[in-house]
């Protein structure tokens, strides 16, 4: 599916509550500089950066900010540059850092294979179709026989949804509350709303 | 966020005021305390508060920080990222389990800090499910000794819970009353209304109305990043605070890398990393207190020409019967707006399943609990677990305040290749790091098979549509198992080691089942426990006779 983000909640943003008491002094500061401070590239190589954002915008697209998308792809450069794990690494998986950077290369190797293209290139139901191959794990690139393509795509998604929906503009389009601290909420049976929520558009 | 300890040079942290501190006993590396333990959660914070309170001079260490909650949490998920515990680990085996956020906290007051405070007991049966049951294996301590714990935990951290508890023998009234239901809640109620099974107003470890310095709840539904307001009653503005109070020590940003053992086989202390470097603290008695993963590991690292195997390994089971809970879920979507990010994000549960064996095809247990995940983590379902991703996605999430969802804590059943071992890497202190492998068993995949079933049926009675279940897991349980026999068992149930008298455990490791209830209350109370019992022996000099002779 394609096509316009249909809004549920038109008018509410969350970041109008930011001088209220829904946001206390530590949550301004950190997502200030979430909204500022959008890191430079460091970790990846530009081809790597470029294949990255044309994934990004097919996983997560936004036709609706098309001048400025909530970006994705330098904060998971960042956290490859700083090696911030999760906690976890799969056993199937190599290292992070390696698991990235291989992972990228073996999607432009796939569409090379398919398409004998980089992925950037192709249109985008090409690129659809090949996402949801590796997806599940339909893979025909030699660059994945011991980087398993759903393991990798699962957890590229994973990270790449972790960053979208840590944005104000992701709780906004959601309708979620965002920060609540020190007030919280009162209202909290059934179709209640506390006057600080967004309302819901009803058709 | 700072990254030099806080708690040192006779103060440490006060919990309840920004910037505040209170004073804190030092001790030196080189004096020979009572007891030191590693990990300040559940069971760590707790014994230490149990044991300074008793006199002993105590000294516990955590590899985490030492927060103020009203200064250092901040309302988003991506930030506060920094209480879980995310130094490497593997995860393998036929179903690898989610580690980090999912499961493992870092910081003093350990998961507890960013746990969802829900607070139950395990029935006495399954406490003793072999000779009642004929499942698994018992508890070594009888169950009527576990419930009077239980009212104990609950008392010191006034637990808000229903004047009545459906399930099980009487119980006394929870210290604060229940919270008002969200409609998250309610819809689980309504569904269990519908299904003809009793439901209840979960008790939690969240005030429900003002208890000193802490506010009660505002019900603002962050608990599992951590609760800004201190209405949620974890270990760190609990029993850290008391034990403070009782002359314990407490050391953040402390890595325990090893317990040290003398010529006599009997452990002297640990060495630790602290502000760049190794030290060494002295103790007449270790206790370690790391949780599932680091409990073993630590145990299997601080192998000596003595212990090869590792401490306290003799009978080859350490890291072994690991058991981490299923976590499955079933979601769907209201007509009603539901908004559950509102509200602790379990306000509501039914324990039947845990209290009734009819029309099961499995021996053990599970509870169902009502849902509130926050955006970041209800798109690792969405995108995750469902697999959508592109507009659909975005769509999909838009649904975000009409979702409502059961989620079951169930009892997976122990098994000797379900284990924590060592891998052959190291983390940056040179430690080497664990590998967890785990595998559902048969009865286990019935278990939740039934679940999601019932709890997709429940659902649909209370109004939910396009329902589509979730896997997941939660709380990691075993891996040092307490026992009656030194041959299948790590400790006895006391948590002291069989193989070294000074050596204890007191943590989730130690259950030999994992029942089908959240673990931390169950933790707490046998930390209330170990620490009685050390008291009680102490008294009648037993601390320095082994284990085996009082088995
Ligand atoms: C998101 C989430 C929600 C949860 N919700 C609930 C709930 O609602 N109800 C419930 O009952 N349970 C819940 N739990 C589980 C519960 O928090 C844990 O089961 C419990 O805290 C475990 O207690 P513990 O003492 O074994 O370990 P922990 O509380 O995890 O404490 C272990 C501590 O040891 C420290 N440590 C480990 N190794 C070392 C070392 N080598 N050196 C120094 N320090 C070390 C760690 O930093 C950590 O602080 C939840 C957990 C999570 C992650
Ligand atoms: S809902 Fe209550 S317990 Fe949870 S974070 Fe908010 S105030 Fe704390």
């Amino acid at each position: 599916m394609s096509g316009e983000f249909q809004s549920r909640f038109p008018g509410y943003n969350v970041l109008d509550k930011w001088d209220s008491p829904s946001w206390n002094e530590q949550t301004r500061r950190v997502i200030k500089d979430r909204l500022e401070n959008v890191p430079e590239r460091r970790f990846f190589s530009e081809q790597e950066w470029t294949t990255l954002h044309a994934i990004c915008a097919r996983l997560i697209p936004q036709p609706d900010r098309a001048d400025a998308p909530v970006p994705i792809v330098p904060f998971i450069d960042k956290k490859l540059h700083n090696n911030e794990g999760d906690g976890y690494r799969f056993e199937t998986m190599p290292p992070m850092r390696e698991a990235w950077q291989r992972g990228i290369a073996a999607v432009d190797a796939e569409c090379r294979v398919r398409h004998g293209t980089a992925f950037a290139e192709l249109p985008d139901n090409l690129k659809d179709a090949t996402l949801r191959a590796i997806q599940h794990g339909d893979v025909r690139s030699e660059t994945w026989r011991d980087l398993p393509a759903k393991k990798f795509f699962e957890i590229m998604l994973r990270q790449i949804v972790s960053i979208y929906y840590a944005h104000p503009a992701a709780w906004t389009e959601i309708g979620f509350g965002g920060p609540a601290s020190p007030r919280g909420y009162v209202r909290l049976g059934f179709d209640r709303r506390d006057p600080w929520e967004a309302s819901e558009a009803h058709d | 966020m700072t990254d030099s300890p806080r708690a040192k040079d006779g103060r440490a942290p006060d919990v309840f005021r920004a910037g505040g501190w209170i004073p804190m006993r030092c001790h030196r590396d080189q004096d020979e305390v009572d007891f030191v333990i590693v990990g300040t959660g559940a069971g760590g914070g707790t014994l230490a508060c149990k044991l300074a309170e008793a006199g002993f001079s105590v000294v516990a260490l955590d590899a985490g920080h030492f927060w103020r909650p009203l200064e250092d949490f901040a309302s988003d998920e991506l930030h506060q990222q920094k209480l879980y515990w995310r130094s490497e680990r593997i995860t393998g085996g036929d179903d690898p389990v989610t580690l980090g956020s999912n499961n493992s906290g870092r910081s003093v007051g350990g998961s507890t800090v960013h746990f969802t405070m829900v607070s139950l007991r395990i029935s006495p049966d399954r406490l003793k499910s072999r000779s009642r049951l004929g499942y698994a294996l018992d508890w070594p301590i009888e169950p009527e000794e576990m419930w009077r714990y239980y009212a104990e935990v609950e008392d010191a951290l006034k637990i808000s819970g229903p004047v009545h508890y459906p399930w099980g023998p009487p119980r006394g009234r929870y210290p604060y009353r229940p919270h008002e239901v969200n409609a998250a809640g309610l819809v689980l109620a309504r569904g269990c209304e519908k299904m003809g099974v009793a439901w209840a107003a979960t008790p939690l470890a969240t005030v429900s109305a003002p208890r000193g310095r802490a506010h009660p709840c505002v019900y603002r539904g962050f608990c599992a990043i951590g609760c800004s307001t201190n209405a949620k009653q974890s270990a760190l503005v609990t029993w850290i605070p008391r034990a403070i109070a009782a002359g314990a020590e407490i050391r953040d940003l402390a890595m325990v890398g090893r317990i040290e053992i003398g010529r006599d086989g009997m452990a002297t202390g640990v060495l630790y990393h602290r502000e760049g470097e190794w030290r060494r603290q002295r103790a007449r008695n270790v206790v370690v207190a790391g949780y599932a993963i680091e409990t073993p590991r630590l145990l299997l690292n601080s192998a000596c020409p003595m212990f090869p195997n590792g401490l306290a390994n003799s009978s080859g089971i350490v890291g072994k019967y690991f058991m981490p809970q299923s976590n499955h879920a079933v979601w769907g979507t209201m007509e009603e707006e539901i908004r559950w990010y509102k509200g602790p994000p379990c306000m509501a549960i039914c324990e039947h399943w845990n209290y009734t064996h009819a029309g099961k095809d499995f021996p053990g247990g599970y509870c169902f609990l009502s849902q509130g995940p926050l955006p970041m983590e209800w798109s690792h379902s969405v995108a995750g677990s469902r697999g959508l991703w592109g507009m659909e996605l975005r769509q999909e999430m838009a649904k975000y305040n009409h979702y409502a969802g059961l989620k079951i804590v169930g009892e997976v059943l122990p098994q000797e290749k379900n284990r924590v071992e060592l891998a052959d890497e190291e983390d940056e202190l040179g430690l080497r790091i664990p590998r967890v492998i785990f595998g559902y068993g048969e009865e286990d995949k019935k278990l939740y098979g039934h679940a999601i079933r019932f709890m997709r049926d429940c659902l649909d009675a209370a109004g939910g549509k396009d329902i589509w279940p979730e896997e997941d897991t939660a709380h990691l349980l075993g891996g040092c198992r307490m026992g009656t026999e030194p041959a299948n068992s790590v400790t006895n149930a006391d948590g002291r080691s069989w193989d070294i008298a000074n050596l204890w455990i007191c943590d989730g490791s130690l259950f030999p089942t994992s029942a089908g209830v959240n673990p931390s209350l169950t933790i707490q109370a046998l930390a209330c426990r170990i620490g009685d019992r050390i008291a009680a022996m102490a008294s009648r000099g037993e601390l320095s006779h082994p284990a085996r002779a009082f088995a």
